[in-house]
């Protein structure tokens, strides 16, 4: 009854004001230069890979304005984080940027270690350098791919997956996982590098050149390529730094900001790698920046496997760093932590932290503050989605919707490190 | 060349932590632009600059130091709340993170103020980048930013009628007794 009701009132309210149309405004009916369509781009739309809504005033193809919705998949990680054991948040920072989630893993790790005053060796910071840079390898080659992809070119796509599956190898043989890896342990590695994942590694890193070039030889001068990206969704270097930009985006505006350079971490300093960047801001600029970084990338883990040092992949801190199995069922102390650390019986120092890492999409940062408990008083997550998604809407407009989707891939923004 | 090392050693020994040198220049630039009075709590955790300011004088510090020629802090890091609430009539806060990438320096503000009271001066006019900060922070602690062009809620519904991140709420209904352990204190 409630609905018949509902729908007699509408259709009162419809037939109302047609009445008054046919009354004053009949001839505008008619005309449609002055209309604007509203588009409802997402949030499921395949062309938009992942869960984005845009809301797009449209005058015929161009963009008037477009008012994005994110929090589709906010899954509260600062609220969870307040209760959960320092080692429990690893999986969270997973489901962040979940393309190049050994970033994230080791990054969180790397704030945890600074906060307890923990100093990793050389050699697992040097593991960590070369699963950061597979990550980010895997991460630019999906974003380009699927430029490749949103501007007609599908094969490119294909022919990389390949590559990242085989990153995908080397991540198992580190850790265990593929997808979300929570690669790492608070102080080193969980497991050195073995022998057959140094195997893969070296064998990767011999072919993949190959297929990087005949990539960028599809991709770099092809004139339907550059005809659909050239000069579309360009920003100044000033407008990308007042709007937070960090990474490839920034990079491709001309700013030669890269925390590996900047702040380094993790051992970045004994690396040699130059930053790429680009000059338009445009969508072939970043596209261009990212395959640079991909090469670069290459050029430090060959550098890292070469110069990998020998001795321990992990620190001596036994109140953080869980022990071995053998150790945990004949050794007493080894029980003990292994107790303590599992229910999260640790207390950390009190101390405030911020600790930045380069992201695959920028500077992925984490603050944490710590009261002395054994969980964080407050974590916060300077996600570089989240920050330079803002400025998406001000670069779509006066683009066509075709446009607007390319702009949107190039950008690389991830629903799961947008919405936390 | 002896005389000369033993000169120059001593200096090395003064400047041994070039992060610490290089806080208290900025410091006493902050000072010399803001006042010694806008500042109190200043505090060095692991290296990063950190100074309690009031939301009175938040806005004018952020856009002196973004328009300061020297230190040139042109990038807004992020900004997040902090709930304390046994901070009696300072149980909110808002911490700002700057960067100069000039100099790469880094500098965490921070202000409080009470619940009762949530109000503080918009930093949109200055970084676009706080937009959508300024909106989360409004969404998870009901931080009101004056000023800003569309204060609504960006992570969570719309129709939400409490801020979740504060301490206030807790994680899990606190009336549960199947996860209670009295054994290890959760």
């Amino acid at each position: 009854m409630a609905v018949n009701d509902a729908l007699a009132g509408t259709h009162k309210i419809i037939e109302e004001a047609a009445a008054q149309r046919h009354g004053q405004l009949m001839p505008l009916l008619n005309d449609f230069s002055q209309e604007l369509t509203t588009l409802n781009l997402g949030p499921t739309h395949p062309a938009t890979h992942g869960i984005f809504q845009n809301i797009l005033q449209m005058d015929g193809e161009r963009i008037v304005s477009g008012v994005p919705t994110i929090g589709y998949i906010h899954r509260a990680f600062e609220k969870i984080a307040e209760r959960r054991p320092f080692y429990q948040i690893t999986t969270l920072t997973d489901r962040m940027n979940y393309c190049s989630s050994p970033i994230n893993n080791l990054g969180w790790h790397m704030t945890v270690e600074k906060l307890l005053g923990v100093t990793v060796p050389k050699r697992a910071q040097y593991i960590r350098v070369i699963m950061m840079e597979l990550a980010r390898i895997a991460d630019h080659l999906i974003c380009n791919s699927i430029l490749g992809v949103d501007t007609g070119a599908f094969t490119g796509f294909l022919y990389v997956f390949q590559e990242r599956e085989k990153i995908y190898e080397i991540y198992e043989e580190v850790c265990g996982a593929r997808l979300t890896t929570n690669m790492g342990r608070v102080g080193g590695m969980e497991r050195d590098l073995s022998p057959a994942a140094l195997d893969k590694l070296r064998a990767w890193l011999k072919s993949f050149p190959a297929v990087m070039k005949e990539f960028e030889a599809m991709f770099n001068r092809n004139r339907i390529f550059m005809d659909r990206v050239v000069n579309v969704g360009p920003i100044s270097a000033e407008k990308a730094l007042n709007y937070g930009f960090t990474g490839p985006n920034l990079r491709a505006a001309g700013v030669d900001y890269d925390v590996r350079a900047m702040n380094p971490y993790s051992s970045y300093e004994d690396f040699e790698f130059d930053i790429p960047v680009g000059t338009n801001g445009d969508t072939y600029d970043r596209f261009i920046v990212r395959n640079e970084e991909i090469w670069q990338s290459l050029r430090i883990i060959n550098q890292a496997v070469d110069k990998l040092p020998d001795g321990p992949y992990h620190a001596d801190a036994p109140h953080y760093y869980l022990p071995t199995k053998p150790e945990v069922y004949k050794n007493m102390e080894a029980l003990i932590y292994h107790f303590k650390i599992v229910m999260g019986e640790i207390d950390a120092p009190v101390g405030e932290v911020y600790h930045a890492v380069e992201g695959g999409n920028g500077e992925l940062g984490f603050y944490l503050i710590s009261d002395g408990g054994r969980t964080p008083y407050r974590l916060h997550f300077r996600r570089p989605c989240f920050i330079y998604y803002q400025a998406y809407p001000e670069m779509a407009v006066g683009t066509t919707l075709s446009d607007a989707i390319v702009i949107l891939s190039s950008m690389n923004v991830i629903a799961g490190e947008l919405d936390a | 060349m002896n005389p000369q090392e033993s000169a120059a050693a001593p200096e090395v020994a003064v400047a041994e932590d070039p992060i610490k040198v290089q806080n208290a220049r900025v410091l006493a630039l902050l000072h010399q632009l803001f006042g010694e009075a806008a500042f109190t709590d200043v505090e060095e955790p692991y290296g990063l600059l950190t100074a309690t300011t009031t939301r009175e004088r938040i806005h004018a510090v952020i856009a002196g130091l973004q328009q300061d020629q020297e230190l040139k802090f042109h990038f807004l890091t992020t900004l997040c709340g902090i709930n304390y609430p046994e901070n009696e009539g300072k149980e909110l806060g808002v911490i700002y993170h700057l960067h100069s990438l000039t100099q790469n320096i880094r500098l965490r503000l921070k202000i409080f103020f009470p619940v009762a009271d949530p109000t503080v001066p918009t930093i949109t006019d200055i970084y676009n980048a706080a937009n959508w900060l300024e909106r989360e922070t409004f969404d998870f602690y009901g931080v009101i930013f004056t000023g800003h062009p569309n204060l609504i809620r960006i992570l969570n519904v719309e129709d939400m009628d409490y801020h979740p991140m504060r301490k206030e709420y807790p994680l899990e209904d606190g009336t549960r007794e199947d996860k209670t352990d009295l054994f290890f204190g959760r």
